[in-house]
């Protein structure tokens, strides 16, 4: 596992975001905006970790 | 009228059947119960994303060295206290009876080693005549196991406790319908205030 193992969040993404939505809208296509706003509001978090931690290691090499 | 409004998000409510049934049936299957309230498109979506999911980290977390569904065991022995199993519990019937039936078959488990415990021994080091050979999957240590599936056991066994995590949503859902959404809650305050006031 290498930097292809990044793909497995993909599945996880896309799961967790479509049942969170569900879980608070009843119309299909409330679920999906709100699916896909939740999806980007993780992709961004994990962006902001990722790059909080380069810095780090960057300081640290 | 200004009553039913106030029950409603900013979709329309859902007409929930007995809570309790389903509930339990959303536990043991995911969206079963949904299936159950006639809310079909949604206990569609929590088959393919929740079932999906946790298939998918089963197939992660096994192969036909090691055994299949190992990511997903039972155990609270010295030394192998398996605690992601209290989150993959969310699903219920693919977990639970398999898992408590291998634990109490433990020595001798079926299906070769199918959600079975791993073997409580270290990997046998000692063999003279070469590399050691991996054990058959009914005796395969946890050791073994993390060898022959080097990260893939680790992220079946992410994938099947996010599986049973996000099931307990879907449990919710079907007991209690969709939480409305923070902005509909919001607005749902601030037109009971204006009736107040009006009031």
């Amino acid at each position: 596992m290498s930097s292809s193992s990044f793909w497995f969040a993909v599945p996880l993404i896309v799961s967790v975001s479509l049942v969170y939505a569900a879980t608070r809208h009843e119309e299909v296509g409330a679920i999906l905006s709100h699916a896909f706003r939740v999806a980007v509001w993780i992709v961004g978090f994990m962006l902001l970790v990722f790059g909080i931690l380069y810095l780090i290691s960057m300081q640290v090499s | 009228m200004a009553e039913s409004n106030e029950v409603q998000s900013n979709d329309q409510s859902p007409r929930l059947k007995d809570p309790l049934i389903a509930g339990v049936l959303a536990w043991l299957i995911p969206g079963l119960g949904h299936f159950y309230q006639g809310r079909n498109a949604k206990g569609a979506l929590f088959v393919i994303c929740i079932l999906g999911t946790f298939l998918y980290g089963l197939y992660l977390g096994g192969s036909r060295e090691v055994g299949w569904g190992r990511a997903v065991y039972f155990s609270f022995r010295t030394g192998d206290w398996r605690l992601p199993w209290l989150c993959q519990i969310g699903i219920g019937l693919p977990t639970v009876p398999m898992t408590l039936l291998q634990w109490k078959l433990q020595d001798q488990p079926i299906l070769n080693g199918f959600m079975a415990p791993p073997a409580l021994r270290l990997p046998d080091m000692t063999d003279i005549n070469g590399p050691p050979q991996p054990p058959p999957p009914t005796q395969m240590s946890l050791a073994w196991i993390n060898r022959l599936l080097p990260h893939y056991f680790e992220m079946g066994t992410v994938y099947t406790m996010i599986a049973g995590l996000l099931n307990i949503l879907a449990v919710y859902d079907a007991c209690c319908g969709p939480v409305p959404a923070e902005s509909a809650k919001n607005d749902d305050e601030k037109s009971r205030g204006k009736r107040k006031e009006k009031s």
